[in-house]
């Protein structure tokens, strides 16, 4: 056997393709690690980037973001049996948001499964799963490749960023549908583009080639050195914000994946997460359908919910009880103060009684004003719906922002 | 302060609370605990030097050693903070990862960086990086799992007692907290070979045997044996400031730990005496009496704890007509099986591994030579026929690198555990079969270094025969018995003896013999201590277990 | 489509015993057999022109007297043998002929002999005490209902007070550790060690140092609770006919030469069975003979299964050791100090502990076993249809002898085969010379003659890891599957091979309970 190929052990987070940009621009050198790449927190000022996405155009590197291909005579066989939804009404150049469950009908992992062509997929997902995608592979013909390294991935973000793909030389972008893939060129160099994102708002994904990396990047920072639009880079932390905002769930923040849980219990269920909506039984079976089955016919134990806190008191970490020095029903998982909606919003694991959440709920907030700690309790209400959503994101083609 | 008496006289008229036989560091741990309860407390230690294979000695003019146990992890902290042993100069470094070189002159490097462990672990196969995610949640489980039960007795499950009872609903509570597969996953751990284990996580051959190692480190089982999953536990529940499964160095060699236990132990008003080696343990009716030494000497004491292991306990310092037919059966039955050598070196400089990139961190941690598991398993078929194994299995450290206490500057000290050496080589072992096993050890390592045997300044190589005459470890194994199903928890040292009691009223045991077993963990010592105060009815100074919920 | 209310995939002995108890019950059943004759495993084969011997299982050690009352087989043409003896065979001459509380051979001390009754007596014991655990479902650890409760609780009872408080410890001590130690501990004689030792490492990946031995060694002990080792009259292949005519006497309906090429499975329950021929066949229970790969992995299909269930299948060890020799000889083979009569006994070559783990050795690393263990028998002797008149039949168990073989079986069964002749060769002089023709069947023939995968005789290593509530894996190890409707009935379940019945006894008693609720 050859010996491999070393890697610099120097190198403690790894570069993406457009580190060379990022690092430029990023004033703070705010690094920190995400599935191993060194990931700006943000790049500038917090509020500047979360505007960006709500107001303008943002640009964030995702090319740490996990990439499979999928290919082979049973590749849809194997992803139907792998995720919980309902995937057969899936068509060419389209892409769908999944998750997947282990035998216990507990999530592992959420994603999106991209149908690139006949018998060949791209499932993104939030960490590590090439293990349990050949656990699952036993019996089929189907080829399973780890490709995080091999595709340059950049979001493209915000009311203005059609406008600015535009500008920058991408064609018929406008007529592109929300959850649709394009193929393109774009200055000589092959571009896929999706109209997917993490933000709900109108936004845009953009995989390419690492060695067209650095191009992607220019031509688009261009539309701004233009003076066209502003386009900025955003870093970690906006995305947390507008991610909560629009209610979407982060594995390992907001709840345990079943792989890394060590404590029996300490995962949850999609019904658990209030993602019922992407379980289909009657699609034939898949990993974790008999212990759903079983889960569905018994009243809820627990939810995860969009919970929305009065006052202004950030609400981290806070336990949750019933009234106010009350029983305690469950603790915030990850919150934000949302500037559009001037309010803390967070993602909270909340115990439900007879299958019905309690009707009150109250936090309870440690908060520090010059080092000295204070407490304070502030009624919490739960949100269905996503706390926050534009028709934007939705309307094709999007209006010229 | 040790002092050695030669008032014997003065002896005489004085009558202990307890002398403990042995100063090793459960020993000591365990005198400490009584000490701290106030009582009158010896220890006698045959050696001229405490520490017993916790100890660091000199191996070369101006080198130090540990001569015995070499690294450190497993150390209870409740013990290390209930002792206060970081006020008596106890420093422990975190160990910085470990490599195996491969023989095609690649390696694998498990570096301390989990970013770059990763990467790693991808460059030799990308599925076995993830799969690493799903391996270290599930150890994870069983380490909460077992070390709730480490700092406890363990029940008798053939007893009605109340106690026992409850100490066994204990046990299945533990076990009621896992799900209803995770139950029967950790029975398949317990039970199932390291190598099989494995590989139903992982693929790549290097990442096999590296992490296979851990499981036959003092162990007469290869990798392929039933119950050596469970051993690994011993080398990976330990940690170093919560760092699970990571290792550390006592600062100044293992002798560090055992000194400041004593030093805890001589601050709660104890006493140590060193060469003084006893002889027999004295029982009239039905209880001990005290000890006497190879002096002649005898020493009075309303307890007796041992710290030897079982066999040296009940076959060589105790009169047989004390132990009952069944018990004197069980002591000769109970296996100790001495299957590793040690070859400490002292070095001129620094050796080089031309595998390893430039600069790599790779040589502050383990070393280890053998890159598949086959390689592993024929080590053992070799030492089941009685001969030390001709590609053996070696966990090499240099601690010299960062512990600057140990050798001059700028030299070095290394420290070679090797598996398999057996305890008796076809015709007895010689001098020149010594050697011949420090050869095979040696060529070892040089095959990855090349100017390894330049340095070579001194070696001392370390059979179990030596190992025993020197450390007092039957054997030389250092877990005193084998970690196997049959004796382990209310097994070990055997069924109806678990608890710390000896046959006779007033005798205990509290060696690595006991549960928990071997490794430099101080949990036996401190749970005996636990016992004994309990029938003397005065109040617990053993810690209670952390938690972990 | 046809339709019937069970289908038995599978005619082995376990399936024709859980057929027949459900019919007996008053179910439709029907068992569909690939191979042209029932019996699996325990049927006859002709192997050479004139000569015939039995498949795989030669020696009947455990077949369950329940079993053979519940199913009326002693009416059905059974009758068991006389007792066997096993005799451990010695190059000059000083062979040990082992009963089942005597021990007796030149040069065996007095200790020794008198160690090996109480060793006896011991180890029956502990196999009594674990004898609830047989007879029944494995309980679950977690969440058990009210049988797996008794169960437990028999076990409690048996092991506490059955034994008593000593004979307990050293049960819970012994139980999990090697025979090798245990062997030693008790005797001092190479030959009756090595002679032990074969009983608890043969048919199974584990030498006599392998932990666990006990455990592999009580299971095979477990037998002689009820009675002694024997070949029944009229040969192995009157267990098959006894057990074929109590059921179609009940009304089973047996049809061989239809291989089952699928298990269909629709919205999570067994729908019936497809055969190779195209043919479908509805059923309400579909119960699988087969072993637990490929009755999962080929008949259902992974996409039915949850995927860690599948991969927990697919880590299952079943790499059989153990290959099945037949040799037509014209003349019986001369044994230094054996009589006749004692040449139809079990004869064993396993002159000590170290002889068999050297031959483990071997199977470690693909190899087959330079001087393998072999446990022998004419069965010539006692059936003389067998072989034509003069000559007769010698049926080997060889191990050890790898599923994979690293440099592969094809040109190397001869290789194989011909260590096993120079083997029997020491013992037998002139040996060589008086074989007329010889057939081998590696792990990976049985494999693919008798579909077990793996070719293993318990369809599976009987490890602690792969036995009891975790057998053939947990999540399926109390006979029902994760597939509503689907059993397993075969030596894949608890409590593993050989032919006991007991499998596909417990496998009916659990489809019966589930049937009431």
């Amino acid at each position: 056997m050859e010996r491999l190929e070393a890697h610099d052990f120097n190198e403690v987070l790894q570069h993406s393709p457009f580190h060379a940009r990022a690092d430029n621009l990023c004033k703070l050198k705010n690094w920190t690690s995400w599935n191993g790449y060194q990931t700006a927190r943000f790049y500038d000022t917090l509020a500047s980037e979360y505007f960006a996405i709500r107001s303008s155009c943002s640009v964030m590197d995702m090319t740490p973001m996990e990439k499979y291909r999928i290919s082979g005579p049973d590749a849809e066989r194997f992803l139907a049996r792998l995720v919980t939804r309902d995937i057969s009404k899936l068509r060419v150049n389209r892409v769908t948001y999944v998750l997947w469950c282990n035998d216990d009908g507990k999530v592992l992992d959420d994603g999106t499964i991209f149908y690139l062509k006949d018998g060949e997929y791209r499932l993104c997902s939030q960490h590590h799963q090439l293990d349990w995608l050949l656990i699952s592979s036993l019996g089929m013909d189907v080829t399973i490749v780890e490709e995080t390294r091999e595709v340059a991935a950049l979001t493209v973000q915000g009311p203005t960023s059609c406008s600015v793909l535009t500008e920058a030389g991408v064609v018929g972008l406008d007529q592109l549908k929300p959850f649709r893939i394009m193929h393109t060129n774009l200055n000589g160099f092959d571009l896929m583009i999706s109209r997917t994102g993490y933000t709900g708002d109108l936004g845009y994904e953009l995989w390419t080639d690492p060695d067209n990396a650095l191009e992607l990047w220019d031509s688009i920072f261009d539309v701004k050195a233009r003076g066209l639009y502003d386009v900025r880079p955003i870093g970690l932390d906006a995305l947390e914000m507008v991610r909560i905002e629009a209610g979407f769930i982060m594995p390992a923040d907001d709840f345990n994946t079943a792989e890394t849980t060590v404590r029996a219990d300490h995962d949850r269920s999609p019904f658990e997460l209030g993602m019922g909506w992407v379980v289909s039984f009657d699609k034939g079976h898949f990993t974790g359908r008999r212990a759903l089955l079983k889960e569905q016919g018994r009243p809820i134990r627990r939810r995860l919910v969009k919970l929305m806190i009065e006052g202004n008191k950030p609400p981290k970490d806070s336990f949750l009880y019933d009234r106010q020095d009350g029983r305690r029903i469950g603790t915030i998982k990850t919150n934000i103060w949302s500037p559009i909606l001037k309010a803390n919003l967070a993602m909270a694991d909340i115990d439900y009684q007879n299958g019905s959440p309690p009707s009150e709920i109250w936090a309870e907030i440690y908060y520090q004003k010059e080092l000295e700690w204070r407490a304070t309790w502030a009624k919490c209400s739960i949100s269905e719906k996503p706390f926050w959503s534009h028709p934007r994101r939705s309307a094709t083609p999007p209006l010229p922002y | 302060m040790i002092q050695t008496f030669d008032c014997c006289t003065f002896c005489y008229m004085r009558e202990y609370d307890a002398v403990v036989i042995g100063a090793g560091h459960n020993g000591l741990t365990n005198a400490a605990f009584l000490a701290k309860a106030g009582l009158d407390v010896l220890v006698l230690e045959k050696n001229e030097y405490i520490g017993g294979a916790t100890a660091s000695l000199e191996l070369h003019e101006d080198w130090k050693y540990s001569n015995c146990s070499y690294v450190c992890s497993l150390f209870r902290p409740e013990i290390y903070q209930a002792l206060n042993l970081g006020r008596h100069g106890l420093v422990v470094v975190p160990l910085q990862g470990s490599t195996t070189f491969k023989q095609n002159g690649d390696y694998y490097g498990n570096y301390h960086q989990l970013t770059v462990r990763r990467r790693e672990v991808a460059r030799h196969s990308k599925r076995d990086a993830d799969a690493s995610i799903r391996f270290d949640a599930d150890l994870m489980k069983w380490c909460r799992l077992i070390r709730s039960f480490l700092l406890r007795t363990p029940p008798d499950p053939t007893s009605f007692k109340p106690r026992d009872v409850m100490e066994f609903a204990y046990l299945l509570k533990s076990f009621h907290k896992l799900s209803e597969s995770q139950i029967y996953e950790f029975i398949r751990f317990f039970t199932m070979s390291i190598a099989e284990y494995l590989e139903e996580y992982f693929e790549s051959d290097v990442i096999l045997a590296h992490f296979s190692g851990g499981s036959i480190i003092g162990t007469g089982l290869g990798v392929y044996s039933p119950g050596t999953a469970y051993v690994l536990l011993h080398h990976a529940m330990g940690d170093v400031d919560g760092n699970v499964g990571s290792w550390g160095f006592a600062r100044g060699g293992m002798g560090s730990v055992s000194k400041a236990i004593a030093s805890s132990f001589e601050a709660f008003g104890g006493e140590i005496r060193t060469e003084a080696e006893v002889t027999q343990i004295r029982v009239e009716g039905r209880s001990t009496r005290g000890v006497v030494l190879a002096s002649g000497e005898e020493i009075n004491a309303s307890i007796v704890v041992s710290n030897l292991d079982a066999k040296r306990t009940f076959l060589n310092i105790m009169d047989r007509k004390d132990l009952s037919d069944d018990l004197y059966k069980r002591a000769q039955n109970f296996k100790i099986r001495g299957s590793s050598g040690k070859v400490n070196i002292a070095l001129d400089g620094m050796p080089r591994f031309p595998a390893l990139p430039d600069g790599s961190p790779l040589t502050l941690g383990h070393m280890h030579f053998t890159d598949t598991l086959e390689r592993l398993e024929r080590a053992y078929d070799d030492w089941k026929d009685d001969r030390w194994s001709r590609d053996p299995y070696v966990d090499t450290v240099i601690p010299t690198q960062y512990d600057p206490s140990m050798s001059p500057a700028g030299k070095h000290m290394m420290s070679v555990f090797v598996q398999y050496c057996p305890v008796e080589v076809e015709g007895g072992w010689t001098d020149d079969k010594r050697d011949g096993f420090g050869r095979a050890v040696i060529d070892q390592i040089a095959d990855y270094s090349p100017n390894f045997k330049d340095l070579i300044l001194h070696a001392e190589v370390r059979t179990p025969r030596e190992l025993e005459s020197e450390v007092g470890l039957t054997e030389g194994n250092i877990f005193q018995g084998e970690l196997t199903l049959d004796q382990l928890m209310f097994n070990r040292p055997f069924p109806g003896y678990a608890q710390y009691r000896g046959p006779v009223k007033n005798m205990y045991m509290c060696g690595s013999s006991t549960h928990p077993g071997g490794g430099v963990m101080g949990a036996p010592g401190a749970n005996a201590a636990r016992e004994i105060l309990r029938d003397l009815g005065k109040p617990n100074t053993a810690p209670e277990d952390f938690g972990d919920d | 489509m046809t339709s019937c209310r069970v289908i038995v995939v599978g005619a082995g002995h376990n399936g024709l015993v859980c057929a027949s108890y459900l019919a007996r019950a008053g179910l439709q059943v029907q068992v569909l057999e690939a191979l042209d004759n029932p019996g699996g495993a325990a049927s006859t084969i002709g192997f050479a022109d004139g000569y015939k011997v039995s498949g795989l299982a030669h020696i009947l050690h455990s077949l369950s007297p329940k079993v053979c009352e519940d199913l009326d087989l002693y009416n059905a043409g059974l009758t068991m043998g006389l007792s066997l003896q096993t005799i451990s065979l010695d190059q000059k001459g000083d062979h040990l002929q082992l009963g089942e509380n005597t021990v007796s051979g030149e040069g065996l001390t007095e200790k020794d002999i008198a160690a090996y009754a109480d060793f006896k007596r011991d180890f029956r014991g502990y196999a009594r005490a674990l004898e609830p655990l047989m007879m029944n479902k494995p309980p679950r650890l977690k969440d058990m209902d009210f049988p797996d409760k008794v169960t437990l609780a028999k076990l409690g009872w048996k092991l506490r007070f059955g034994l008593g408080k000593s004979a307990m410890r050293e049960f819970l001590r012994v139980g999990g550790i090697n025979i090798h130690d245990v062997l030693n501990e008790c005797f001092d004689d190479d030959r009756l060690k090595g002679a032990i030792a074969v009983d608890a490492v043969m048919g199974h990946h584990m030498g006599p140092r392998t932990p666990s031995t006990v455990l592999t060694y009580l299971h095979r002990l477990r037998g002689e609770i009820h009675g002694p080792q024997n070949i029944p009259q009229g040969g192995m292949n009157q267990v098959v006919n006894a057990l074929v005519k109590s059921a179609t006497d009940a009304g089973v309906s047996i049809r061989t030469g239809c291989r089952v090429s699928r298990i269909l499975v629709s919205d999570g329950k067994a729908q019936g069975v497809e055969l190779e021929s195209d043919e479908q066949i509805a059923a309400d229970i579909v119960i699988s003979n087969a072993d637990a790969k490929t009755t999962f992995l080929g008949l259902v299909g992974t996409q039915e299964l949850d995927a860690m269930f599948a991969h927990r299948i697919h880590t299952t060890r079943t790499a059989g050791d153990v290959a099945k020799i037949h040799i037509a000889l014209n003349s019986l083979p001369v044994i230094k100090g054996l009589s006749i009569e004692q040449l139809g006994q079990r004869l064993l070559i396993a002159p000590g502990m170290r002889y068999v783990e050297h031959a483990f050795n071997h199977a470690k690393y693909g190899e087959y076993s330079e001087n393998p263990v072999l446990e022998i028998t004419i069965p010539s002797l006692s059936d003389s249809g067998l072989a034509p008149p003069g000559h007769h039949v010698m049926s080997v168990c060889a191990t050890f002898a790898p599923y994979v073989l690293k440099k592969g079986w094809d040109g190397n069964r001869s290789q194989f085969l011909a260590r096993v002749v120079a083997v029997v060769g020491q013992y037998a002089s002139g040996f060589e010379n008086q074989i007329v023709a010889s057939q081998v069947l590696t792990p990976a023939d049985i494999e693919t003659e008798y579909n077990i995968a793996g070719g293993h005789w318990h369809h599976g290593e009987l490890a602690i890891d792969q036995s009891f509530m975790m057998r053939p894996v947990h999540g399926t190890a109390q006979y029902d599957t994760p597939v509503d409707g689907l059993f397993l009935c075969g030596a894949a379940a608890h409590p593993g091979g050989g032919v006991t019945g007991i499998p596909g006894h417990n496998a009916a008693q659990r489809i019966l309970a589930m049937n009431e609720e």
